[in-house]
Order: C-alpha cells, then sequence, then structure tokens
C-alpha cells in the first residue's frame, strides 16, 4: 500500500484534453449562429460624425440604411459624394421608391416604427442630406437617425471645429 | 469477409479540435456585433402648400440657429461659438416668460419665449453647410433639452431622466418638450 501512494505522488495525472472538441464547438456554434455577415458592401466612404446625445437603434429588421459619402472607385463613379441604396450607387430620385418597397417587406403592425438611418459621411455637404429628407418626407418615412458614433464628452466636439 | 472488415482503421479524431479551432477563428474574426446609434429625429409630414404664415407663432418663441456654408453659427442674430449654443437654447427654453411653467426655473425675461411648450427652435443651413457641423449643432440642441430635462428629474424625484420610470419620464417631457425644426435648406450667404 505505502509503495502504491509514493508512486502516485510522484507524478500528476495529465488534463484530459477529450472535452476541448466540445467546448470549441460550442463556442463555433455560439459564433456561428451570432454572426451575421455584411449584408452591403460599401461603395462609398463612410466616416461617421460624433456626437453625445445618441439613442441605440434596436430593432435592426425594422430599419433601412442608406449610405451617403464619396465614391471609393473614383474612376468610376467619379468623387462627388452619392448616396447608395442596398447594392448600388442610386439617385436622390431612386430613395422614395427604395424606401417604400424597404418599408412593404415589413408586416403592418410594425410599420409605424419603421425607422431609416442615414449613414452619411462628415464631408458630405447639407445640400444633399435636404433633398434626401425631402425624399424621405414624400415618402411617409418620418422617423431616421443620424448614424454617429459617440464622443466622449461634449468638449471633444468642440475642439475639432 | 469478417476479418477483413475488421481491419479497416479507424479514423483519427485527434485533429476535429484543430478543425474547430479554424472555424471558430474565422467566426471570431467575421462577427460584428455592432449596434447602430445615431441622433433620433422626426420629420414633418410632407406637403405641397408651403408652411403656413408664421402669424400666430410669435416672434419672440422663435429661436433662430442659422448656420452658414462656412459652418459659422448665427443665433437670434448674433454670431456664436458652438460651445455657447447648448446655454443660449436652454435659457430660451428655460425662459417661462408668461409664468405658467411652474417647474421651470427661468429669468422670465418679457423679450424671450413664453414657456416651454411654446418655444420653438429653428435650425436653418445653407446647402453648403457639412453634415459634420449639422450634427453638431443639432446634438447641442438635443443636448440643451437633455439637460433640462435631467435637472427638472434631479429636483423632482433625485434621480437621471433615463433611470426614472416611464410615468416619471412623461410627466418631465411634458413639462420640456422638444420642438426642433429643421427647415428646408435656405441661402444663408456665407
Amino acid at each position: 500500500m505505502a509503495h502504491i501512494r509514493k508512486k502516485k505522488s510522484k507524478e500528476t495525472p495529465p488534463v484530459s484534453t477529450a472535452s476541448l472538441p466540445d467546448i470549441v464547438f460550442m463556442l463555433l456554434f455560439f459564433f456561428m449562429v451570432t454572426t451575421t455577415m455584411r449584408e452591403v458592401t460599401l461603395l462609398v466612404k463612410v466616416k461617421k460624425p460624433k456626437a453625445t446625445e445618441i439613442q441605440k437603434l434596436d430593432r435592426k429588421d425594422l430599419t433601412t440604411y442608406i449610405y451617403m459619402g464619396s465614391p471609393r472607385n473614383t474612376e468610376l463613379y467619379g468623387s462627388e459624394p452619392r448616396i447608395q441604396l442596398d447594392d448600388q450607387l442610386g439617385s436622390v430620385g431612386d430613395v422614395q421608391s427604395f424606401v417604400i418597397l424597404k418599408r412593404e417587406e415589413i408586416n403592418e403592425a410594425e410599420r409605424p416604427k419603421f425607422t431609416v438611418s442615414i449613414k452619411a459621411d462628415i464631408d458630405v455637404k447639407m445640400g444633399l442630406i435636404s433633398d434626401l429628407k425631402q425624399e424621405l418626407r414624400k415618402a411617409q418615412a418620418l422617423k431616421i437617425s443620424y448614424s454617429t458614433n459617440p464622443a466622449g464628452s461634449p468638449e471633444e466636439l468642440y475642439k475639432t471645429y | 469477409m469478417a476479418r477483413n472488415k475488421r481491419a479497416i482503421p479507424e479514423i483519427n479524431a485527434g485533429s476535429m479540435a484543430d478543425i474547430a479551432f479554424l472555424l471558430l477563428i474565422f467566426f471570431l474574426v467575421t462577427t460584428t456585433m455592432d449596434v447602430d446609434k445615431g441622433l433620433m429625429v422626426k420629420l414633418p409630414p410632407w406637403s405641397e402648400e408651403p408652411p403656413p404664415d408664421n402669424n400666430e407663432i410669435r416672434q419672440k418663441n422663435i429661436f433662430i440657429v442659422l448656420v452658414n456654408s462656412n459652418n459659422q453659427l448665427l443665433v437670434e442674430e448674433e454670431y456664436m461659438e458652438l460651445q455657447d449654443l447648448r446655454a443660449a437654447a436652454k435659457l430660451f427654453i428655460d425662459n417661462n416668460g408668461d409664468g405658467s411653467c411652474e417647474d421651470c426655473r427661468g429669468s422670465r425675461d418679457a423679450t424671450s419665449s413664453e414657456n416651454p411648450s411654446k418655444a420653438i427652435i429653428s435650425l436653418q443651413n445653407d446647402r453648403g453647410t457639412s453634415y459634420d457641423m449639422f450634427v453638431k449643432v443639432r446634438n447641442e440642441l438635443l443636448g440643451a433639452y437633455s439637460e433640462l430635462r435631467n435637472e427638472l428629474a434631479e429636483r423632482k424625484y433625485g434621480r437621471p431622466y433615463d433611470l426614472l420610470n416611464e410615468e416619471g419620464q412623461t410627466a418631465i417631457s411634458e413639462v420640456y418638450p422638444q420642438f426642433i425644426s429643421e427647415a428646408e435648406p435656405v441661402s444663408v450667404g456665407g
């Protein structure tokens, strides 16, 4: 008996790694389920402005995104700021039908919560954005959100100007 | 036959973990858990007719903020820096000229707004104003309202506005309703 005990204390048994694949698979499934692949490829450069009074947009399925900025491919599209609707560049005139189509996809009970998120670059001029706002008003999409990044403090915003 | 069957070697599952790790790392890298955040705005409904004459709204109840194409501010016909805008807007909203707002602490200046539910902030911008500046100005105006609401919430309930229950929040937003109008772009020069 004494002999056996001595032998045992000499070396600790190796940790079993048999359950390692299970753990990894569990994590894998978690990330597979939560991953949302980027739905659109950005054709325009968007550097969002900063703000402090921001609110979260929690229902992604009720939100439609409109991107604005100068095109990435300047040889093809020039450098003037453009509007991107889904996967293609559009003009202000296309916005109204685009928004109405998007709203039709939502079930009727939740249509009042339909929100348009404007993801515009800081260098876009307000002329284009005002035109877009007019089109949204015509399409009766009145809930909009100016997409921004959070700023640390209001003072941070004064400095850059 | 039976012997042959037995001879098929078992597939080594030792590398299963490696494969799973590879996939795991791929999904870890591609996952974006970003939540979209922004300034929530409600637009007025579209109407073909020009907006009605503002005779009913008395001039002292409108706080006009102009932003020109050089991103300069003109507030109530005076040049102003961005960092002073929030305080000026707060003074205007909280002024309580006719004394009907019991919770306001304003200076009751006869030339400024009558009460918070009549006070309207009109934000006008040029077509050449940059989006960055517009968002900053918009942010300051929203900030003025949220500061006033927070101050009132602290006085009344001893808690900031965000931590109040729904009842408290509606009670306070009735005292300070948000009236920010984004006018159609005009040429404000500059």
